[in-house]
């Protein structure tokens, strides 16, 4: 079971990486490395890193990648999409909230009738985790916020002057 | 039980593939990325390390990555929008000042 996840997962992630390397679209590269980058959080699961895994998935699946997005469409590259391709997406969209449906809906009956199990192990883990981060590397984690903080006011200063200012 | 080598191979190619793209592509948001392929795969490595030593330190050090990476996306993005706004292109190719 677990091998045949991790052969999936590192499809998937082989296979986006891959296909970015091959597209000459820059928003499709964006969602490639969307999905390899989610992959690589279930991969991260497997290795008993759940926090990890979930740090992945919201901040460099979600948050890093949209920042890219975002960018992608200042530059606005490309034009109008054909109408074939619209109607493609549509059905595509309607798919996948059908799956993403009733996946919400199989996750909050486990949630309603499961038996509450796994949860001590993997919060023990993420329990270690957060004392080795806030008291044996608390000056690192602390600076990290200053690195932040720089990072947000370099990237006002660069981009945020108005033209010709 | 998968043995750590087998998440070593794979980091492997996702950090080959990452430096591949980074020299195939001629734009630079996509290197950009191919850059984010070569951290995760770093970060791939890390947890494989900290799982097959039972150190939970491996899982810090992805973390510190992960916020760097963060950092480092913001600021090389505005950059890039302030390059596109200059020139507006952002083709490595049209980008040669540096080039005697």
């Amino acid at each position: 079971m677990a091998w045949a996840v991790f052969f999936t997962l590192s499809f998937l992630c082989i296979g986006s990486v891959a296909a970015m390397v091959l597209s000459r679209n820059q928003a499709h590269n964006a969602l490639f490395l969307v999905l390899s980058f989610s992959s690589l959080g279930g991969l991260f699961g497997l290795l008993d890193a759940p926090f990890a895994a979930a740090a992945q998935v919201l901040i460099y699946a979600g948050a890093i990648m949209v920042l890219f997005l975002f960018a992608i469409m200042m530059f606005n590259l490309r034009g109008e999409l054909p109408a074939r391709v619209k109607k493609v997406r549509l059905a595509l969209t309607a798919g996948l909230g059908t799956i993403l449906l009733a996946e919400l809906l199989l996750a909050g009956r486990k949630l309603v009738h499961g038996s509450p199990g796994a949860a001590p192990a993997a919060g023990g883990d993420t329990a270690r985790l957060g004392r080795l981060l806030f008291a044996d590397h608390l000056y690192a984690f602390e600076i990290t916020s200053l690195l932040i903080l720089a990072a947000l006011v370099g990237a006002l200063a660069l981009a945020g002057r108005k033209e010709g200012a | 039980m998968i043995p750590a080598s087998a998440f070593f191979a794979l980091a492997v190619v996702l950090f080959v593939l990452g430096v591949v793209a980074f020299f195939v592509k001629k734009d630079l948001l996509t290197q950009f990325m191919a850059v984010e392929v070569m951290l995760n795969a770093g970060n791939l490595a890390f947890l494989a390390l900290a799982k097959a030593l039972g150190k939970a330190e491996g899982q810090v050090i992805v973390l510190f990555v992960i916020t760097v990476a963060a950092a480092e996306a913001v600021i090389g993005l505005a950059i890039i929008v302030l390059v596109f706004r200059q020139r507006k292109t952002i083709q490595t190719d049209d980008l040669k000042d540096l080039r005697g």
